[in-house]
């Protein structure tokens, strides 16, 4: 994987959930740290042992040196730095709010709206925006030689890819404020039919939902061009030569169809596609010696464990077929003839030592 | 050693998800990558075969399930005997309610070809999923709001991965609270009403045996009372590997000459081993009753994969 990152500033790890995405994504950054460079890397939600082995106890707004001391022992040279962030989509997005706006006064009624409050967690495409916001920040920040984004598990890869132009149209919501107070020129310019729609709106949802609504909208129109500015830094970078995706999967079906869709999406966007990750791959290695015959293992274990072996065999190799077919299959879909294949390994990874194996694996030279 | 209090209701779970398809909605959640999916296709299965005129509701134009079960992804179709099959199109539903409310069709139209409502549908936080939502408790009424259809004993709710699942679940109250009064908070209060009533909704969490489903599946089961209202009526510990080997065995395999089908089994083993001590930790923590689905043979076709969590469900629910 190394030279596939040589020269990147940004790279991000995106695919379904479930696939190992968090793992790959520390696994990286700390094979970049460990050749000498500094690498942060911004996770959304690892699995608790890992992220006390990295020192992550609690979801903060900034990065953390891990500790290199955590590495000693673990057959890992760091001679760069290993930074490290968990992302609270929440937090960061009220702090983005904070900073955006205008005055004290467009600030107060945002935080404060109850819409914003009850909702602003669940609006469709805002846990993608903030880990983008957030990474833009940091690359502008220059503290980084390299800064590695463990994507949201999004259900769906477009709305990653998306976000940016989504929030942007969401934001266009300042012409609501208009609709919600049809009085004026500015009522006439946005069009006919809105009194219309004003009253039966009022008949839907009652005057104190479009109050706050109102308020909502009028306090998100201060919000507007701090918020279109950041998001069209955030798509310059997403295509920008230094940035790279890396797509990661597992042979399972959904996964394998969510990795291809996303390529597909990458080129749509013409946003660079950095190769495939594909996790949990169950395989036979040979390592010389080769199968032995039933007679063989009968004589060397009994009857009653030879079956047993047989069956479990049987199965590692229906596993090992599937897997070798999928991974065919996003050779030819996604043109990256060469992909990473890491191993199924015995049992979660969640520790210093497990990110050591996935890392072996990753940076191993083909 | 459990006492007599902790098992007296545990006893009265394991009841509640023998009742589990008695409900009229019953929401299946998980975290993504554990076979929600499936696991909700052979829930639908079990229902339909014993007589329940079922539909399984996926959201977010997603339709796993019919692919599972070999449908179309048309609107409502039949899928096997008694089990239909929807994936539920905010849009869609949006259009549907504003037709079902206001008086006439071209006042819905003029709406719905409206500028500033479009701004207003897409930019108002959390309208998608009260749509999405509100399509579902349509699905789950004796008598339905759309013209003509016929109701269903249950509906299995495709839910969102889990944190996004219970947003959705909240959907309804949160609009209810914010608008107080008027049409939309009424309704949202009925809604509210059903989803919040675990005599009428029920949850399954379905988890695998490995730490990040696990510590999903506990904050679930942690959250769900304070912010929904209901419990996790049962956690399906979903692709459990056989466990074939005993200790001697191990040691057996561990002296006999190395060939591929002995490492097979030895990785096999260490897998199956990390799972166990995985669902062992599910098992304690967890208050609802957790049952475990057999992992299923990468040899087997779609349609046949769902059979064998029929199987293990039909003792379950």
């Amino acid at each position: 994987v190394r030279e596939r990152l040589a020269g990147k500033r940004v790279v991000i790890c995106a695919g379904s959930g479930g696939v190992g995405k968090t793992t790959a994504s520390a696994a990286l950054a700390m094979g970049l740290a460990a050749s000498g460079l500094r690498v942060a890397v911004v996770t959304i939600d690892p699995a608790r042992r890992l992220a006390n082995s990295l020192g992550l106890e609690a979801l903060e707004g900034e990065p953390r040196l891990v500790e290199p001391e955590r590495f000693a022992g673990h057959g890992i040279v760091m001679e760069g730095e290993l930074w490290a962030m968990m992302l609270d989509p929440k937090r960061t997005f009220d702090e983005l709010v904070a900073r955006l706006a205008p005055d004290t006064s467009s600030r107060e009624d945002m935080l404060g709206n109850r819409i914003y409050q009850q909702l602003s967690g669940a609006v469709a495409g805002s846990q993608e925006f903030t880990a983008v916001a957030k990474l833009y920040e940091l690359d502008r920040s220059r503290r980084f030689d390299v800064l590695v984004l463990d994507t949201p598990p999004s259900r769906n890869a477009l709305d990653f890819l998306d976000a940016p132009d989504r929030l942007t149209g969401f934001l266009e919501g300042r012409a609501l404020a208009v609709v919600l107070a049809p009085t004026g020129l500015a009522a006439r310019v946005v069009g006919a039919g809105t009194g219309v729609v004003f009253s039966v709106l009022r008949r839907l949802t009652g005057a104190d939902l479009l109050d706050d609504l109102r308020v909502f909208f009028r306090a998100l129109g201060g919000l507007v061009d701090g918020f279109k500015e950041r998001a069209e830094g955030v798509k310059a970078l997403l295509s920008d030569p230094a940035t790279t995706f890396l797509i990661v999967s597992s042979p399972e079906r959904e996964p394998v169809e969510e990795a291809i869709f996303f390529r597909g999406k990458l080129a749509d966007h013409g946003m660079p596609f950095g190769g495939l990750v594909v996790n949990r791959v169950h395989a036979l290695n040979g390592g010389g010696d080769g199968d032995s015959g039933d007679a063989d293992l009968e004589a060397a274990l009994g009857r009653a464990l030879a079956a047993k072996v047989g069956r479990a065999y049987a199965e590692e190799r229906a596993l090992a077929a599937r897997d070798a077919a999928a991974i065919e299959r996003l050779r030819a879909e996604t043109g990256d003839a060469d992909p990473v294949v890491v191993p199924q390994l015995a049992g979660d990874v969640h520790d210093i030592d497990g990110l050591v194996a996935v890392h072996g694996h990753l940076f191993a030279a083909h | 050693m459990p006492d007599a209090t902790a098992a007296a209701p545990r006893t009265a779970r394991a009841a509640a998800a023998a009742g589990l398809l008695d409900k009229p909605l019953v929401v299946v959640t998980g975290k993504g990558g554990v076979g929600k999916s499936t696991v909700a296709a052979a829930l639908g299965l079990v229902a339909a075969r014993r007589g329940l005129r079922t539909i399984i509701a996926e959201v977010a134009r997603r339709d796993d399930v019919s692919r599972v079960l070999g449908g179309t992804g048309v609107h409502e179709d039949e899928l096997a005997p008694g089990l239909h099959h929807i994936s539920i199109d905010p849009e869609e539903a949006m259009e549907e309610y504003l037709v079902d409310q206001l008086p006439s069709r071209a006042l819905a139209d003029v709406l719905l070809s409206s500028r500033g409502f479009s701004y207003f549908a897409a930019a108002t936080p959390g309208l998608r999923e009260l749509l999405t939502v509100g399509k579902v408790w349509e699905l789950a009424q004796e008598d339905r709001r759309t013209p003509g259809a016929r109701p269903y004993d249950l509906v299995v709710l495709d839910a969102p991965a889990t944190g996004h699942g219970v947003a959705i679940l909240n959907a309804p109250r949160t609009f209810a609270d914010a608008a107080l009064v008027g049409r939309i908070a009424r309704q949202g209060r009925i809604i509210d009403a059903m989803l919040s009533d675990p005599a009428q909704t029920g949850v399954v969490a379905v988890a695998r045996a490995e730490e990040m489903p696990v510590n999903e599946t506990l904050e679930l089961e942690e959250a769900l009372p304070e912010s929904v209202g209901l419990d996790v009526d049962l956690v399906l510990a979903n692709g459990l590997l056989p466990d074939r080997f005993t200790s001697a065995d191990v040691r057996a395999l561990r002296a006999a000459p190395p060939s591929r089908p002995v490492r097979a089994a030895l990785m096999a083993h260490a897998r199956a081993r990390a799972q166990r001590a995985q669902l062992q930790r599910l098992r304690r923590r967890a208050r609802a009753p957790v049952v475990t689905l057999p992992f299923v043979s990468a040899a087997m076709l779609d349609a046949e994969r769902v059979e064998p969590l029929v199987r293990a469900l039909e003792r379950a629910v």
